[in-house]
């Protein structure tokens, strides 16, 4: 649906690759083209109109990210450069001084390299406990988290959706279950908030993490989401212009308040005022609607995938946009080349998540993922390249 | 070369790749190689003797290009000195960047000489080469 307001659609893609990124609608880029053409200014800096008008789009963003993930006050809302800044901002910038040697901190073997490698970092640097929340059949289940949690365990740090398989976690237990044991729950929404309504009071979420780019808004933006008491607390990783409110040359510092004292320097602004459009876009749709037409497509694509031989899917069962496959006995990164052959994009690899294939017993797989403005046509088409995979080594070394 | 004949001397590498599978035995260097697309991954063993490759073993998962490459490449080097098959690395670098480069140094490594009209794929094909690299390095700093 809504094709005709992406420009590259009309070019000869069928892109499957939403996980990675999203298209852009003309509505986002032209939000930035216009802040670029019309009325560039910084931020919170001038009194004159131009500076003032950025200053009211930047804020207004604000207040709409605020509304879209059901936050309380837009001083919990602050804008990084991505969701992978946004858990080092997290990790560093508020657990490195609030966690002591011993402490744990549970994550899983299905998480993005972006919640892993921070953690393993703070490890080695004060000592902190990683573990891994076992998964069964790849899936979080609550019996799991329960039995995972001791006394040492102070914070829980999952993705709401993972980019392999797409598996939906139950944050909204888990919440329930982490404010009875006094433990943080951090969640990386990069694979969810684009794609269903997330309400972050609704599901106990201490810390949220997003990136603007994999939901119709411009790349270098993204989102921290914080309950307030605990930003107020978040050490700024970055020091400069924008966030201070006095400092002088005996060492006299006053920082500002929330949320600009965790926004050091020029923001994103042409990013930011992208990301309201693509906010705006995808509430006119509805996230309820995107979703549904996510699964439509998925269910589609399994039902007609009955026609091809050789084709194994790891996550039939899951109820999402995404599907993890591979053509027996074929490599996935060939099977990728080969579809791109037929201009389909989809992507190859083990999608950052290097540790998953110690439970998945699968290295590499081929992921499709949907976003609203696929078609069932579109996967006609990759049924009908998948059923036809005689020249594939044809292609694929020529 | 035909197309189509070059093809089925590829796939054939492929499915049935030279020296698969590693050995455990003593006096081989063990190297892996991940390519940097982060998806192949090729375990490497080279016994060297006398300045000499008398041995050359894989295992690991990748790609049809880079699977068939190593089996090729292996079944170049078998046999050569260290300075011929740094020579050799150097030929094929130069084939896969497209600067001059002296085809009868590679025999069937000149299947791949259209490489480069697919950059995404160079790497793939290079891939073998890497832990060649590799052992040529080590091999100048220990020697």
């Amino acid at each position: 649906m809504n094709r005709e307001d992406f420009p590259i659609l009309k070019n000869n893609l069928i892109y499957f690759d939403n996980s990675a990124t999203t298209f852009k609608p003309q509505a986002v880029i032209d939000s930035m083209v216009d802040y670029y053409t019309n009325y560039t200014a910084n931020a919170h800096r001038g009194d004159y109109d131009n500076s003032l008008k950025v200053d009211i789009q930047y804020e207004e963003v604000r207040t709409k990210v605020k509304d879209f993930i059901h936050a309380k006050s837009e001083r919990e809302i602050i804008f990084t450069s991505g969701a992978t800044d946004s858990l080092n901002r997290i990790v560093f910038g508020y657990m490195k001084t609030h966690l002591k040697s011993g402490d744990e901190v549970l994550i899983t073997k299905a998480e993005h390299a972006s919640n892993v490698l921070p953690w393993l970092e703070l490890e080695k640097e004060i000592g902190i406990v990683v573990r891994y929340i076992p998964l069964e059949n790849h899936i979080v289940t609550m019996e799991n988290v329960e039995k995972s949690i001791t006394e040492k365990v102070k914070v829980i740090s999952l993705a709401q959706v993972t980019n392999v398989l797409g598996d939906v976690r139950p944050i909204q237990e888990i919440g329930k279950l982490c404010q009875k044991n006094h433990i943080l729950l951090v969640v990386d929404g990069a694979q969810s908030v684009p794609h269903f309504p997330v309400n972050v009071e609704e599901l106990g979420i201490d810390f949220l993490a997003f990136s603007a780019h994999k939901m119709l808004g411009p790349t270098g933006v993204g989102v921290l989401y914080g309950k307030e008491k605990l930003l107020e607390e978040m050490r700024p990783l970055e020091f400069g212009g924008g966030m201070n409110a006095t400092f002088s040359s005996n060492g006299e510092v006053e920082y500002k308040s929330l949320p600009s004292r965790l926004e050091a320097g020029t923001p994103p602004i042409a990013e930011v005022i992208g990301m309201g459009a693509a906010i705006d876009y995808l509430e006119k749709i509805g996230m309820e609607r995107i979703h549904q037409q996510e699964i439509e497509l998925k269910k589609y694509f399994l039902e007609r995938a009955k026609e091809v031989e050789n084709l194994v899917i790891y996550n039939p069962d899951l109820e999402n946009g995404l599907i993890a496959f591979n053509i027996d006995g074929v490599f996935s990164q060939d099977t990728a080349v080969y579809l791109n052959h037929y201009h389909i994009c989809v992507r190859a690899g083990n999608h950052c998540a290097k540790i998953l294939k110690e439970d998945l017993f699968v290295k590499n797989t081929c992921r499709i993922s949907f976003y609203f403005y696929n078609t069932k046509e579109e996967v006609d088409e990759l049924i009908r390249v998948l059923k036809n995979t005689k020249d594939l080594f044809q292609i694929v070394l020529s | 070369m035909d197309p189509a004949l070059k093809r089925q001397i590829l796939l054939e590498h492929y499915q049935n790749p030279s020296h698969h599978g590693l050995v455990e035995e003593e006096g081989y260097i063990k190297i892996n190689t991940n390519n940097e697309s982060c998806i192949d991954n090729l375990d490497m063993m080279y016994k060297i003797e006398d300045g000499k490759i008398q041995d050359i073993r894989f295992d690991g998962e990748a790609c049809a290009i880079s699977t068939s490459a190593t089996s090729i490449m292996i079944d170049t080097l078998i046999g050569k000195t260290l300075t011929e098959a740094k020579e050799i690395l150097k030929n094929y670098d130069a084939m896969l960047n497209e600067r001059e480069y002296d085809e009868r140094l590679l025999g069937d490594l000149n299947l791949y000489c259209d490489i480069s009209k697919q950059p995404n794929r160079k790497k793939c094909a290079f891939l073998p080469f890497e832990s060649l690299n590799k052992v040529l390095e080590n091999e100048k700093r220990n020697g």
